[in-house]
């Protein structure tokens, strides 16, 4: 499976309060989520994101509160990959779980500018720069999580009979 | 090679006779925890499975506690929501408005966790467990679900750092300004995907509230949890609040950790994280003039009884500075009564003070105290993100209850030595 998009760059700390402040989580719909994603720290973010586009961080991105709100309204916005140094790991599980597919590469990380055209291939983890031509391989999942994201999140894993 | 405490109680909940760092396991947990935020969500994931019960209706917690009392509609119709499937499955410990408090306050009180216990809940601040000697984190909504569904979760069993704590803190030093120097120290992805495991002779000088606070905060530390040695305040701790069964879990001698760092809680200051990150700490000494709108005492970091006592005996007979709001909240129903008993409330009004009901409330923004664009809070919450508290332009200033109270009588932060004077 592969993605192609336009980058959306952002700093080390991104946390899950600035992903989707709580005043908007007094709803669990993904639509409602995705329209104030990032709007404290990028209000143009939601008006400028196209399905498919991919978003990048430094470290620890997703630090912060447990909400799934947080990888919901990212994945609800239409990107379709988070590249990041490193992620917080409750932010990790979350993405795990619920099929937003996510990457860990600090080289990836720092090679890749807001604007940049960036191809991902989650198969193999190769990422591509398409801007300026540089190419990185994240570190693979372990074969367990693998599972979880070959069923489409946990809750199908487990209804395919996993966690038994 | 040994195994530290946290891997002690994932390879008893595993089955194993042991476990090393790096190892994916699946594990029994002891409670699945979820709040008015999580919960909702949780719910919808759950009957996506397609299965009727709950794994164990005694070992779910549903705790509405961050827009309750119900805040606006929206909030309202989420409380049902989750209200309506707690009736359905006839959960065991699901807390109306009048019997709750905040979750990580309320299940050490209610005896719902113990030592050795393995938790997982849907709210980052589970960790807070880790005090009474259990391992606990922070999970997803989907986790939750899944939790709830099968008894399990799986987890990437983490390596740790070794907190070696000795020395005796200063009279104004609490748990929260030992975690924060700690914070302060490691940085908030300082301990990712790992532990964070205290014991020492200090260890004697922390109360077990100091514990709850020091605990609660490994997450912003980027930790998957913090733990502490057991000890006779825990033991008494728990002899005085659960009959569930427990199990003392002992670090090997010879556990192998990252790291290991020696505490000396006589060195540590009152300290203060400043916006926008709890990493971003200075001393009392060093915090210069900065002048506050608010100031807010409670959270599940710092709304233990010991807190409100700190926070009504710096007000006490004083008044708050002109033009300063000052928000006290504790942390449970059976704290807000002991503070009622104990006269507390009185001296904290009389202060010009408010003292609400239970609620995470303005801690996340939510409700009961959120701030204007430009305004600052002195909190003893946990978080100091941009818009934690309101308006992406407003500034949160974490510290303790009594840096906090005694700002409250100044109108910008200060140290509560002065007061001694």
């Amino acid at each position: 499976m592969k993605a192609q998009g336009t980058v959306f760059k952002y700093g080390s700390n991104v946390d899950t309060d600035v992903i989707i402040p709580a005043r908007h989580l007094n709803t669990s719909d993904p639509a409602e989520l995705a329209a104030h994603c990032m709007e404290d720290i990028d209000a143009d973010f939601i008006s400028k994101v196209k399905a498919g586009d991919i978003m990048a961080a430094d470290k620890n991105f997703g630090c912060g509160s447990s909400r799934e709100h947080a990888p919901i309204a990212i994945k609800a916005s239409g990107i379709a990959c988070v590249i990041a140094a490193t992620f917080a790991r409750i932010f990790y599980r979350n993405s795990i779980n619920i099929g937003l597919p996510i990457l860990e590469s600090p080289e990836a990380a720092a090679g890749i500018r807001s604007g940049d055209e960036v191809e991902v291939d989650f198969s193999t983890g190769v990422i591509v720069n398409k801007t300026t031509g540089e190419s990185w391989t994240a570190e693979p999942f372990p074969g367990f999580m693998q599972e979880i994201i070959a069923a489409d999140g946990l809750i199908n894993y487990i209804k395919q009979g996993g966690m038994a | 090679m040994g195994m530290t405490m946290t891997q002690k109680v994932l390879a008893a909940h595993a089955g194993l006779e042991s476990v090393r760092a790096g190892q994916l396991i699946l594990a029994n947990v002891d409670l699945v925890l979820g709040n008015d935020i999580t919960t909702p969500v949780a719910v919808t994931e759950f009957r996506k499975i397609g299965i009727d019960a709950v794994f164990d209706k005694a070992k779910v917690a549903i705790v509405p506690d961050h827009f309750v009392p119900n805040k606006d509609i929206k909030a309202a119709e989420q409380c049902r929501y989750i209200r309506e499937f707690a009736r359905e499955k006839d959960i065991e410990n699901y807390f109306e408005v009048g019997e709750m408090g905040i979750e990580h306050a309320l299940l050490p009180e209610k005896g719902l966790v113990t030592t050795g216990h393995l938790v997982i809940g849907a709210d980052s601040h589970t960790c807070t467990y880790g005090a009474l000697g259990a391992f606990s984190t922070g999970v997803g909504s989907t986790d939750m679900a899944a939790g709830m569904a099968t008894g399990k979760a799986w987890f990437k069993v983490p390596s740790a750092i070794k907190f070696n704590l000795v020395g005796k803190p200063g009279k104004w030093v609490s748990g929260k300004d030992v975690i924060l120097h700690i914070i302060g120290k490691i940085g908030v992805d300082g301990a990712l995907y790992q532990s964070m495991e205290y014991s020492g002779e200090g260890l004697q000088h922390l109360g077990m509230e100091d514990r709850f606070t020091m605990a609660n905060m490994a997450i912003e530390a980027g930790a998957k949890n913090g733990i502490f040695a057991v000890d006779e305040q825990t033991l008494a701790y728990i002899a005085d609040h659960s009959t569930k069964e427990f199990t003392v879990h002992e670090a090997d001698a010879d556990a192998e950790y990252d790291e290991v760092y020696t505490i000396d809680l006589s060195t540590i200051r009152p300290t203060v994280a400043f916006p926008h990150l709890p990493d971003n700490t200075r001393t009392i000494d060093e915090v210069g003039e900065v002048v506050i709108d608010q100031v807010v005492i409670g959270s599940c970091t710092n709304g233990w009884i010991g807190d409100i006592r700190m926070a009504a005996g710096i007000l006490k007979g004083r008044k708050v500075a002109k033009g300063i709001r000052v928000i006290v909240i504790p942390a449970t129903q059976k704290i807000y009564l002991q503070a009622l008993e104990e006269g507390l409330i009185k001296d904290i009004v009389e202060a010009g003070a408010i003292f609400s009901t239970p609620t995470c409330g303005p801690c996340l923004g939510g409700h009961m105290g959120i701030l204007a664009k430009g305004e600052r809070a002195v909190s003893t919450t946990n978080r100091n993100f941009v818009g934690r508290m309101g308006h992406p332009g407003s500034e949160v200033y974490l510290a303790s209850p009594a840096v906090a109270a005694a700002s409250a009588l100044t109108g910008k932060i200060t140290s509560p030595e002065g007061l001694d004077a």
